[in-house]
């Protein structure tokens, strides 16, 4: 991208000053590499999203922004109800409430390696992934409506985890105020055989080790230390929040035009907070959120069973949920005031600092842990939420190492096998139901997370504080 | 004017897809081909028919209401499939798709897609009379 279209405020921080119709600034936080590298898109996509009613401070772009639908992905931004503020379902996404989940296990690598091979068939096995796999419970009507009402805390209801895991869980594993009876009939059909499913795609389960910690501090905090071993898992709301972001995509991008909304591209779609149809998405969107939290809920459990069959000792206990696709209401500090605002984060995982209310009460003097996920063959690390967050982006940072290859791409230069051959060689195992899936997923398709995270640190968005490398990796 | 074809083209996350051929129809049935194309390159046989019959308020609409129907029957039905026959009349399809159930072994399924988008979304004729059907897939 050209340096010139952008005002620098900092090492980290691009601004974009507001023309045409943008109603506040646009403002990217990257390196002058990750800046270089970034698609123009993502100007493009910025600047259009100033432009929607109700938004405030500015519409913010992270390092990892890459093109999106309407909202880079990657984007923030946040819209005050009472000032003609809008919600978008491309805001959220296709993926609602996609997340990362990361669990201690309670052993070291010398515990694994004797039995890595049997444990990521295990795993393998015991969570289904990829395109067609079932889950294992099959929800009636009534199930459907409390599993979308409840979240984590149905799923713990119906025996899939315990009380303590909901604490580690954002809105402790039920997302309030969502409306299943505004969840379409297909978008409960869609999803009434895929709970407990991976999906396929970016999404994935890894057993991973913690190979450098970066802040002793937090890190002892978190319970984390050089050797220890984790599980990640990166999964999201499946069918139904598919299905409801095909439907609201639609409706939202036929009635711009009746609230007087002009869009300045028809993927911006979106309503009116106050309107029939804002509160309408926003009902069944927040059922989706639940929908991913009942999901990474219940694999937690047949992860738990995976492990029991193979390392009884194992213990696994939830670190932290995060949800990267959402749009949430909190209150942040418009001139120094206090406001109610509808934060989007789509591609962006929320990064609230030290002492914020919505922390777990363990981790609230260190701020709540920020969980990235890197690609198969690299790495993931784990981040603190900083008190400069709250101001620089509403309390958000990066989400991940983002594409810098297309799947087109990525086939023509790799094959599947060659990639798990490369992997094993480095001590990585992987399980796949394909090989074309892995081919279109090599590390090398992504961007170097190590510096999408170190963009994250030096701009203050969020503090590094781990490290994590994988020993094994469950494709979808 | 060439025979009906599809094609990928780039996006930078996901994948796009394009129909081109003589009709709207045949470049409605390549689109659905490349949407084929971006889960398996394994033969699909047609074992079996879904009817499909949609309204929308404009052929880009149609299009993507198209593309999400068959998103919709491969997720509830674990179907892939492989021939189509679409009929046009005005804003309303009527369509019949043909194919079998999905198998790990014999379609190596790369990825699911989660929808059809109004990204790169386009419907129209061409210079040289052929119809081109194109929109980005989220994957």
């Amino acid at each position: 991208m050209e340096f010139s279209l952008f005002k620098r405020l900092s090492k980290y921080e691009w601004l974009v000053e507001p023309f045409g119709n943008m109603r506040v600034p646009a403002i990217l936080f990257a390196s002058e590499k990750l800046l270089d590298d970034m698609d123009h898109k993502v100007y493009e996509q910025a600047t259009n999203v100033a432009c929607l009613p109700g938004i405030q401070k500015a519409s913010y772009a992270m390092p990892d922004a890459h093109w999106g639908y309407g909202f880079p992905i990657g984007g923030v931004a946040a819209f005050d109800p009472d000032e003609g503020g809008v919600i978008s379902a491309g805001g959220v996404g296709f993926d609602i409430s996609c997340g990362v989940r990361t669990m201690h296990t309670g052993l070291t690598r010398e515990d694994v390696e004797p039995v890595k091979e049997q444990l990521a068939e295990a795993l393998y096995r015991k969570v289904p992934a990829g395109v067609g796999s079932r889950g294992l419970i099959s929800l009636s009507p009534d199930e459907m409506d409390a599993m979308l009402s409840g979240g984590a805390r149905w799923a713990v209801r119906k025996g899939y985890g315990t009380k303590k895991d909901l604490e580690m869980i954002e809105e402790q594993g039920c997302m309030g105020g969502a409306l299943p009876e505004e969840v379409s009939l297909q978008a409960k059909k869609r999803q009434k055989n895929e709970m407990g499913t991976l999906g396929s795609g970016n999404h994935y389960l890894e057993v991973q080790e913690v190979v450098k910690v970066f802040d002793a501090e937090i890190a002892e905090v978190y319970q984390i230390c050089e050797g220890d071993l984790v599980v990640t898992v990166h999964c999201g709301s499946r069918g139904l929040g598919h299905q409801i972001g095909t439907e609201f995509l639609k409706s939202m991008a036929l009635s711009a035009a009746q609230f007087g909304i002009k869009l300045p591209d028809r993927e911006l779609a979106c309503a009116p907070i106050h309107s029939d149809l804002g509160k309408s998405y926003l009902g069944a969107m927040r059922g989706g959120m639940n929908c991913a939290l009942a999901n990474r809920q219940i694999i937690t459990h047949l992860v738990r069973e995976a492990f029991a069959g193979v390392l009884p000792k194992a213990e696994l206990e939830i670190l932290y949920d995060v949800s990267h696709n959402t749009c949430k209401l909190e209150t942040h500090a418009i001139d120094g005031n206090p406001k109610q605002l509808f934060v989007h984060r789509k591609g962006a995982t929320r990064a609230f600092g030290p002492g914020h209310p919505d922390i777990p009460e363990i981790y609230r003097s260190v701020g709540q842990p920020v969980l990235i996920g890197g690609t198969m063959g690299t790495a993931s690390y784990i981040l603190a939420g900083t008190r400069e967050s709250m101001d620089l982006a509403f309390g958000s940072a990066v989400h991940g190492a983002g594409r810098s290859m297309s799947r087109h791409q990525a086939l023509k230069k790799w094959r599947g096998r060659a990639v798990i051959e490369d992997l094993a060689g480095r001590g990585i195992i992987i399980r796949s139901p394909s090989q074309r899936g892995v081919a279109e997923e090599a590390p090398g398709a992504y961007k170097d997370v190590s510096s999408v995270v170190e963009a994250a640190d030096q701009a203050h968005l969020a503090r590094k504080v781990a490290r994590l490398e994988p020993l094994v990796c469950v494709k979808g | 004017m060439v025979s009906p074809h599809w094609e990928h083209f780039h996006h930078e996350s996901d994948i796009g897809v394009r129909g081109q051929g003589p009709t709207l129809e045949t470049a409605f049935e390549q689109a659905a081909h490349a949407l084929t194309a971006v889960i398996t390159e394994e033969p699909v046989s047609p074992r079996s028919i879904v009817e499909i019959s949609l309204e929308s308020p404009d052929l880009e609409f149609l299009l993507v209401d198209w593309l999400n129907a068959l998103i919709f029957d491969m997720a509830t039905r674990s179907m892939l499939f492989c021939r189509f026959e679409v009929e046009l009349d005005g804003t309303h399809l009527k369509a019949k798709a043909w194919g079998e159930p999905v198998s790990v072994e014999k379609h190596h399924p790369a990825v699911e897609v989660k929808g059809a988008t109004l990204s790169e979304l386009k419907v129209q004729q061409l210079q040289d009379g052929d119809w081109l059907a194109q929109c980005v897939v989220d994957v």
